[in-house]
């Protein structure tokens, strides 16, 4: 197992490199010119070229990367040519928002997604399981920027019980200690604020997490008719053991393994799917802070941005290997 | 194809093996038509591509009708659903965006599938370090999400629905250069391959006669899916204005441009996107039904 | 003094109307000087924190260092000038400075500063200030870092163009500027929020302290800026106009998309929001607990040529196409009429506007006609770019570019829509790339110059004049209005120039739009500005 995790681990290595190198390369590529937007509409020629000079951006390309490379290494992921901030230093709080925001996404997929896919499974056939999986179909095929739209002009403009876009009340804004809302709310004692924070999230937690809800329900269910058609199980109810208990303990514990490996990948999906979700909830996550700074041309903080979410997509992938080789002993790994 | 079923026994079910005489085509063709919900798929798609293809008899207007003084009229008998600010016809709009949406979905699994196929040939026949770079490549695309991929690289080539298409085709050559790669591997060591190579037969005629048709079903079943998840991810690009550019009736477009009106004129941002749904819908529903009747061990 | 004259009309609406809305009128004589000093009326809330609404974030706090309007409405309550625009105008009032006088020739310029003000950082404000100021930007030689000062004094120190010769303290509260050359709109080029007054003990510190620590002698504090969010300034409690501001403080709350923006405000998230969608005009005036503001327009949305390019640099083709332009109807439908068609490339409120020019009326037949002249008659395809963002000459460009797409229509005139991302765009434009363009100007200090020189001279091809439009006459009259100082001879210059430049028709004016606004029926004496900002000095919420 250690060597397994060793071997995956190194295996990483070319790839981050990769990702580093060719967003390097693509984000330069970009046509437009860095310093003409940062000095706006009524910069003059010389002044552009300045700004390119200080910038480093009149270079030799591969000085610039071996330098951003080595900069990486020691933590360093280059300065926001529009705030000229560190991005180590600014992209936390962003970063922390959509994280905030996919953790609930998934905790509101898996809740659903999960239990609703053990139903249909256990009353397979029934009016719900039909119910369920129509939707779960639908779910798999929603666009969710639209349904996003649909949300706020349903339940926040219509009917005015949640709000419609950012993370708090602008009147009383959170105070800020670790980025995650959740958490600093309660650290702060702020009860009415975590309520209030819980009520920016439902929306877009339920529009980014209907995809993964849909897939996960399908799995689940899938996976838990195997296992309770098999030999054990079967077993275990002769034995006069109640129906939920087979369910809840026994089946659900083997049928998990595949539905692990689809978590996971959702994870990784949802960092994706937040650009959109944070696009129409005004939700200040990654997702927007690279969405502006492509239309900044900002070039470390595309290019950081864009590796940070990639890495972290790597990272999800590995953990959800190495769990997967931990919780089923069946599959062994030379 | 009989005689091809005979000798490609990974992509049958083992009871067509027993029935040598029936062609795996035929044999999958009779269980998807069991699949109720497959047919209600097949049925959406061709829905939608009957009214691409003859979006000009069943369009009312035209699509880039300009009027103003129609502006944002509710569904009626003239305007089934409804104008938009510029007072077109959304009905028609829709009808017309089905011709992009399919066109983008087709068009851009076709070049992922013949970009990927072509990699993951070469990467699974010669191996070696070709193949680690090949598989390394793939890697790194697929360790992005892949709309942010998209959307990067509509940055780099500009908006426009071309390079949307473009994109979309580049993320999605890892999945199927990966999958043609592993059956690539698969029948390799397989005899008849030996036996062809014994016999003279060059590579390229080996792959083609042999090795291609082995990848063909799970290559169906994982484009249908992929034209669907394209649709959406083109729609995508559209919303965040990366992909089609005005009079396009592109959905994801129309999206975006309507949705300041939403309270003004819900019926702008609906039925855009119940058409991006439902298509959608249509590609999974098949792609699944393709998908246990080509290959059942595929089935997760 | 305008300013105090306000602070008097201001008290006095204030008391007339607690005198009429209370019912115990005798209570009522205002509380002059309240527990914290403020001279707040009956009815205002003197702890109010006001929250602005807005739709990008600044990019630096020191107005020297931008030139993104964004910027300039924070730095505006943050700094001043040494002379100012007025609430609602261009016209050029007393600032830092009380007085100044002019030499006879305009070369000669002596402020008479303000007794008593300071710093916020407690640095005392006088003629050494305002010197080290002027050396910090005509010294710097480095236009990237302060790209506005060369642009509009003609260079930094030691350049052959460069207006200002010399800026001497005189003593502790007289400053004098001697120019090279004469300027006529130097005092309105002084009141432009880049030329604010910093503190000289926060830029010593070091030349970028300023951008995310701005120290100024304005009615607000900085207090703090979380970057694409928010940026909290407070009250100047020891701001040198007795009982200013009235407000605690003003936050600037960014919200990206328009109708989200609204909403915040129709929930009483907001205050005040800039970016009003035209079509949600009606929304708000339905709403009685809401306002709607004007922002005076001094701006030009325009559809501009590259009179280098086949097959535009026919005369005949452009004025055709002019004639295939329906203002109005584009007005109509997407400004909802909060806009007025454009004739010339200066808008009207600007001196030395011509009004004698009598407009291109939409007329498809006069347009085939001109194109059958220049042998066009069957039409042809062009590619018209159209911006991508929202700008405050034109809300919509995307919009507007249909709308023309269709009517081109008309006149055989294939229109393919093109955009790029707005940097690369205005790249591009520059770079004279586009045949045919929409793009638009908000003047930064109601100067025609401003307008016409920036925009249509010959020099400027390869920066702002995108059309590289190169007409000898208009070039002689624009660099002889420069150095004038007599308003009506400088205005017979430019009316003359428009005449030439309406008959060339390198541009289509479209528009003069009307930027709108809306905020809370409690804000009172809010008064949007021209130039895109504006003070919220004396701006208070009742309870």
């Amino acid at each position: 197992m250690l060597s397994y995790t060793l071997r995956r681990i190194s295996s990483l290595i070319p790839v981050l490199l990769g990702m580093a190198f060719i967003v390097f390369f693509m984000i330069r590529a970009i046509p437009g010119d860095p310093a003409q937007l940062i000095l706006g509409q009524q910069a003059t020629k010389s002044s552009i070229e300045a700004l390119n000079k200080e910038l480093g951006l009149d270079r030799p390309w591969h000085t610039q990367f071996l330098e951003y490379l080595g900069g990486i290494f020691q933590g360093d992921l280059g300065m926001s040519l529009k705030t000229k901030t560190p991005i180590s230093e600014e992209i936390w709080p962003y970063l922390a928002a959509t994280i905030e925001l996919s953790v609930v996404a998934m905790i509101i997929a898996i809740i659903i997604g999960v239990n609703a896919g053990i139903i249909s499974a256990w009353f397979q056939n029934s009016w719900f399981d039909y119910t369920a999986m129509v939707l779960a179909l639908i779910g798999v095929s929603m666009p969710i920027f639209w349904l996003g739209l649909m949300e706020q002009y349903i339940v926040s403009l219509q009917w005015d019980l949640l709000p419609t876009t950012g993370r708090d009340n602008i009147r009383d804004p959170v105070e800020a200690i670790t980025h995650l809302y959740l958490i600093d709310t309660l650290l702060n004692g702020r009860v009415d604020q975590f309520i209030e924070v819980i009520r920016h999230l439902i929306l877009p937690g339920i529009a980014l997490g209907t995809i993964p809800m849909a897939i996960i329900a399908r799995m689940t269910r899938s996976s838990m008719l195997e296992v309770m058609r098999s030999d054990y199980i079967r077993t275990a109810r002769a034995k006069g053991m109640k129906m939920f208990w087979v369910v809840y303990k026994h089946s659900l514990k083997n049928a998990m393994i595949p539905v692990v490996t689809v978590i996971g990948l959702q994870t990784g999906l949802l960092l994706g799917g937040a650009i959109l979700t944070e696009t129409i909830f005004g939700w200040p996550g990654i997702g927007t802070y690279i969405y502006e700074a492509i239309s900044y041309r900002d070039y470390p903080v595309i290019q950081s941005g864009i590796l940070v979410i990639a890495t972290i997509f790597v990272l999800i992938n590995l953990v959800v290997d190495l769990l997967y080789a931990a919780i089923d002993p069946r599959i062994k790994y030379k | 194809m009989a005689e091809l079923a005979s000798k490609t026994p990974p992509m049958l079910p083992p009871q067509a093996v027993e029935e040598k005489a029936v062609s795996p085509w035929k044999e999958a063709w009779k269980s998807f038509k069991k699949n109720k919900l497959a047919i209600v798929g097949l049925s959406i798609v061709s829905f939608f591509i009957l009214l691409a293809v003859f979006a000009d008899l069943v369009a009312p207007y035209e699509y880039a009708d300009v009027k103003l003084e129609d502006k944002h009229l509710p569904p009626s008998g003239d305007h089934w659903f409804g104008t938009d600010e510029f007072g077109r016809d959304i009905f028609s709009r829709i009808i017309y965006g089905s011709r992009i949406s399919l066109w983008v979905g087709f068009l851009s699994v076709a070049g992922s599938v013949v970009v990927g196929s072509f990699l993951g040939i070469v990467a699974g026949y010669y191996g070696k370090w070709i193949d680690t770079i090949i598989s390394r490549i793939f890697d790194i695309i697929l360790a992005f999400p892949s709309i942010l991929l998209a959307i990067a690289v509509v940055s780099v080539l500009g908006p426009s629905l071309r390079n949307a298409l473009i994109a979309i085709a580049i993320i999605n050559v890892p999945t199927f250069g990966r999958l043609v790669r592993s059956r690539v591997l698969s029948v390799k060591e397989e005899e008849y391959i030996t036996a062809a190579k014994a016999i003279g037969m060059t590579d390229f005629r080996i792959l083609i006669h042999h090795v291609l048709p082995n990848s063909m079903a799970p290559i169906i079943v994982q484009g249908t899916l992929a034209i669907a998840t394209a649709i959406i991810e083109c729609a995508a690009l559209g919303f965040l204005g990366l992909g089609a550019q005005p009079p396009t009736p592109e959905w994801g477009k129309m999206l975006s441009d309507s949705r300041i009106f939403i309270l003004e004129a819900p019926w702008t941002v609906l039925f855009p996107g119940l058409a991006i749904m439902l298509t959608v819908l249509g590609f999974n529903l098949m792609g699944d039904g393709l998908r246990d009747a080509l290959d059942p061990r595929m089935k997760n | 003094m305008k300013k105090s004259l306000w602070l008097i009309l201001a008290c006095v609406l204030a008391l007339s109307l607690a005198v009429s809305g209370c019912s115990n009128s005798s209570s009522s004589t205002g509380k002059e000087k309240d527990s914290d000093g403020s001279s707040a009326g009956k009815g205002e809330d003197s702890d109010y924190v006001l929250i602005y609404g807005r739709g990008g974030d600044s990019d630096s706090l020191d107005p020297a260092m931008t030139t993104e309007g964004e910027s300039y409405n924070v730095t505006d309550s943050i700094y001043e000038t040494l002379v100012q625009f007025g609430k609602d105008n261009t016209e050029v009032e007393a600032g830092l400075a009380e007085k100044w006088d002019i030499s006879p020739d305009a070369t000669k310029f002596t402020f008479h500063l303000r007794e008593g003000v300071k710093f916020h950082d407690g640095t005392d404000f006088n003629a050494e200030a305002v010197v080290k100021n002027f050396q910090r930007w005509s010294q710097s030689k480095d236009e990237a870092k302060f790209a506005y000062y060369p642009s509009m004094f003609g260079g930094f120190e030691g350049d052959e163009s460069h207006v200002i010769k010399e800026v001497k303290a005189v003593d502790e509260k007289t400053v004098e500027f001697t120019l090279n050359r004469p300027q006529a709109p130097f005092l309105k080029n002084l009141a432009m929020s880049p030329f604010a007054i910093a503190s000289p003990t926060a830029f010593e510190k070091g030349e970028d302290s300023l951008a995310k620590n701005p120290v100024g002698t304005g009615p607000f504090k900085f207090v703090s800026w979380k970057p694409n969010d928010i940026i909290d300034l407070e009250r100047n409690e020891d701001y040198w106009q007795e009982g200013l501001p009235k407000l605690a403080g003003v936050k600037f709350k960014v919200i990206k998309d328009n109708s989200a923006r609204l909403n915040a405000l129709i929930k009483g998230e907001l205050d005040i929001i800039d970016g009003l969608n035209p079509s949600d005009m009606g929304k708000v005036e339905a709403d009685k607990n809401l306002a709607l503001y004007e922002r005076p327009s001094l701006n030009t949305g325009y559809l501009g040529f590259n009179v280098e390019k086949e097959p535009f640099n026919k005369k005949e083709v452009r004025q055709a196409i002019s004639h295939l332009v329906n203002k109005e109807e584009i007005i109509k439908n997407f400004f909802e009429g909060t806009a007025q068609p454009a004739t010339n490339p200066i808008p009207p409120s600007v001196s030395g506007y011509n009004d004698a020019i009598q407009d291109r009326e939409y007329d498809v037949e006069k347009a085939k006609e001109l194109l059958k002249k220049a042998g066009l008659e069957k039409g042809f395809k062009m590619d018209l770019w159209a911006m991508p963002i929202a700008r405050p000459y034109m809300p919509n460009g995307q919009k507007v570019a249909e709308a023309l797409q269709a009517s081109f229509k008309e006149a055989n005139i294939d229109v393919n829509i093109v955009t790029f991302e707005w940097g690369t765009y205005l790249d591009k434009l520059r770079a004279g790339e586009a045949s045919v363009f929409m793009v638009g100007w908000n003047g930064d200090n109601g100067d025609a110059d401003n307008f016409l020189y920036t925009l249509l001279d010959k020099d400027t091809i390869g920066s702002n004049n995108y059309s590289r439009y190169a007409n000898e006459e208009v070039h002689k009259l624009l660099i002889e209005a420069q150095s004038i100082a007599d308003e009506n001879k400088r205005n017979e210059l430019y009316k003359k120039a428009q005449e030439i430049i309406f008959d060339d028709a390198p541009w289509v004016p479209l528009v003069h739009s009307t930027p709108m606004l809306a905020g809370s029926s409690k804000v009172q004496d809010f008064v949007p500005h021209p130039t895109g900002s504006q003070s919220f000095i004396d701006v208070s919420v009742s309870k």
